[in-house]
């Protein structure tokens, strides 16, 4: 590296005085750099993920000492008809949403790149993702509403029947992913987009000179060359969907109706909030989570071969 | 992941202009122009229905449901909201669904402020200086805990945020700025693999031209380098603004209490207040109109950085 070299011409030129020392030693100033954010890794990222390990392991209120109470806390967790309960409702939420979104995100991005210049659209597209998730799902809760909402007023000048929509157990969840759909397509259709800028435009010439179709091409050229963003994209959101939270909080009340939305984010937060204070069995279910997320995580990275590349196919 | 100039310069490839001779005729961009227009529609029709309920006169919100329009247009759902006249003088005027719940706004604003802002500068400046120290300077275990610290992007927030709120608590800070802050003041893993990367594209020339002139090292740093990254990290600051403003989860866990209580919480709580059957749409739309400004005007100024950041993360 050439700074070293210099590191070693500036060193013999420098003052001695103990302030320039310090302003040109590498060595301290390095670690000077990185102190204020190893302080912040080590207390709020480090350490906690650490220690929620312990704390599954407890029985603690907060108020009196933990107890040690070994692996109690994870079979009350899988004792819990609840908690399998939130699980299923994270599950049912997370396949409305990813599925949906993706596509609707690849279709959206393939439209993009057709218009010449299409920067400024990119810009208004990402908007509904820089909204707080609160606004979301007020402004979609009042827009929803099963009498006064305008998409069933909608419904019913077009002659069909209104709909419940986050009202019902049946469509709450659906609705749910729906809302957080709006707010992350465009988002997601950037990422995507910018995966089809990699793609060479000679692989569409040489395949239009053969003479296949747009539709074909898109099967046997984008798709597979879009792989490695996809994988991101897929990966990224499946995490981002699996901690749902927000939305059920403000455009439900009390994870209803009857329970239908409690995800797994929200029945960790009632055993701290809600139902008397049982830190050990919260952590344990977001421990729980988190394996989850590592499992399907590492599942997806090796059923879609994340590390290769299928442009050296065509090289 | 640590190739040089390529993350630097990537995004502004993507807008170079691209011939681009596919068969898909004129008739292609049509559909295509058609599809990103309903697209568009669908995307702007919420902002204009929250304008549009914010502006209806809140007597009119359960005659008047398909109006596009507002109906018997009015300013005092803001006025109400910003508590510029008393919610209870609109109440008993016979003001029916009108809820009697205040939102303190400007409270709430001057907290989010407070609360975004502190992040954004802290974040920014520490993780910038980390970031440096890990592009430039050599010192023991620098690769082994930028790999460690890049780990911590997996992890996801629930894990943290419980035994943050244990920390937090045993500081006694809930209830308090600190509390809220205290957690991505110093660093997050994104921030600082985000100015890496611009740090790693950055010529070194410039700097070590400064050092032959007898600069110290951390003059490079603060006068050459971190100028030159005016733009990242004005994109970073955005980011990371817009996103802690948006913050919900965390400000709830610990920062209920009114005198620190940021605008999401504020909304959700205003939310709880509204009678279950006939909630206060008018003031609700209100609320969350006035509470997307600062979002909005950033978007105006740096939604071009922010879709530039965005396509950045799709490198990494």
């Amino acid at each position: 590296m050439t700074t070293a070299k210099v590191l070693s011409v500036s060193k013999s030129n420098s003052k001695t005085s103990l302030q320039s020392r310090f302003a040109n030693n590498e060595k301290l100033l390095g670690i000077a750099f990185i102190l204020p954010s190893l302080i912040g890794f080590s207390v709020f990222f480090a350490l906690p993920a650490i220690r929620s390990l312990f704390i599954s392991f407890t029985e603690w209120n907060l108020l009196s000492p933990a107890t040690y109470v070994g692996l109690s806390n994870y079979q009350t967790l899988f004792a819990d008809e609840r908690f399998w309960r939130s699980l299923g409702t994270t599950f049912a939420y997370v396949s409305w949403n990813i599925p949906l979104q993706t596509v609707l995100a690849i279709f959206i991005a393939v439209m993009m790149e057709r218009i010449q210049n299409s920067s400024f659209l990119r810009g208004l597209i990402v908007l509904p993702w820089l909204l707080p998730n609160v606004v979301v799902a007020l402004l979609w809760l009042w827009m929803l509403d099963p009498t006064l909402g305008i998409i069933n007023v909608g419904l019913k000048a077009i002659g069909l029947p209104p709909q419940p929509f986050l009202g019902s157990p049946d469509q709450a969840i659906p609705s749910i992913a729906l809302i957080n759909i709006w707010r992350h397509a465009g988002y997601t259709a950037i990422l995507v987009f910018v995966g089809l800028k990699t793609i060479p435009k000679s692989l569409y010439e040489a395949a239009q000179i053969d003479g296949a179709s747009a539709w074909k091409q898109f099967w046997s050229i984008t798709l597979p060359l879009l792989r490695p963003v996809l994988v991101f994209v897929l990966v990224t959101s499946l995490i981002g969907s699996f901690q749902i939270f927000d939305t059920v909080a403000i455009a439900e009340r009390n994870a209803g109706p009857a329970g239908s939305t409690r995800v797994i984010i929200y029945y960790i937060y009632q055993q701290v909030f809600e139902r008397g204070i049982n830190m050990g069995l919260a952590t344990a279910a977001s421990v729980v989570l988190f394996l989850i997320l590592i499992s399907v995580t590492l599942f997806q990275l090796r059923f879609l071969r994340a590390g290769q590349s299928d442009l050296a196919d065509y090289s | 992941m640590t190739t040089r100039a390529s993350h630097y310069t990537s995004p502004n490839q993507i807008d170079a202009p691209q011939r681009r001779t596919r068969s898909w005729n004129s008739l292609g961009t049509i559909i295509a122009w058609v599809v990103i227009a309903v697209i568009l529609l669908i995307t702007f029709f919420p902002f204009l229905w929250v304008i549009r309920t914010a502006l209806t006169n809140s007597d009119a919100i359960f005659s008047n449901t398909s109006s596009l329009f507002p109906v018997d247009p009015t300013i005092s759902n803001f006025e109400r909201v910003l508590g510029l006249v008393d919610p209870a003088s609109v109440v008993s005027q016979g003001g029916a669904n009108v809820s009697a719940g205040v939102l303190d706004f400007w409270l709430y604003l001057r907290n989010t402020i407070i609360v975004a802002g502190s992040i954004t500068i802290g974040q920014c400046l520490f993780s910038a200086m980390a970031a440096y120290a890990f592009a430039r300077f050599h010192f023991p275990f620098r690769d082994r805990l930028f790999v460690i610290y890049l780990t911590g992007l997996m992890v996801p927030g629930i894990v943290l945020f419980i035994p943050n709120f244990v920390v937090v608590r045993q500081l006694g800070w809930i209830g308090t700025f600190q509390g809220i802050i205290a957690p991505s003041f110093l660093m997050t893993p994104f921030a600082i693999f985000f100015m890496r990367q611009f740090f790693l594209g950055l010529n070194t020339e410039l700097e070590e031209a400064a050092l032959l002139d007898g600069a110290t090292k951390f003059g490079v740093f603060w006068r050459i380098a971190l100028p030159l990254m005016r733009g990242p990290l004005l994109t970073l600051a955005v980011l990371t603004f817009i996103g802690s403003w948006n913050d919900y989860l965390w400000p709830l866990l610990v920062g209920r209490d009114e005198s620190v209580r940021v605008l999401t919480v504020a909304l959700g709580i205003f939310r709880q207040q509204t009678p279950q059957g006939a909630p206060d749409w008018s003031g609700l739309m209100a609320g969350a109109g006035v509470a997307i400004v600062p979002t909005l005007i950033l978007f105006v100024f740096f939604g071009r950085r922010v879709v530039d950041s965005v396509q950045f993360s799709g490198f990494k």
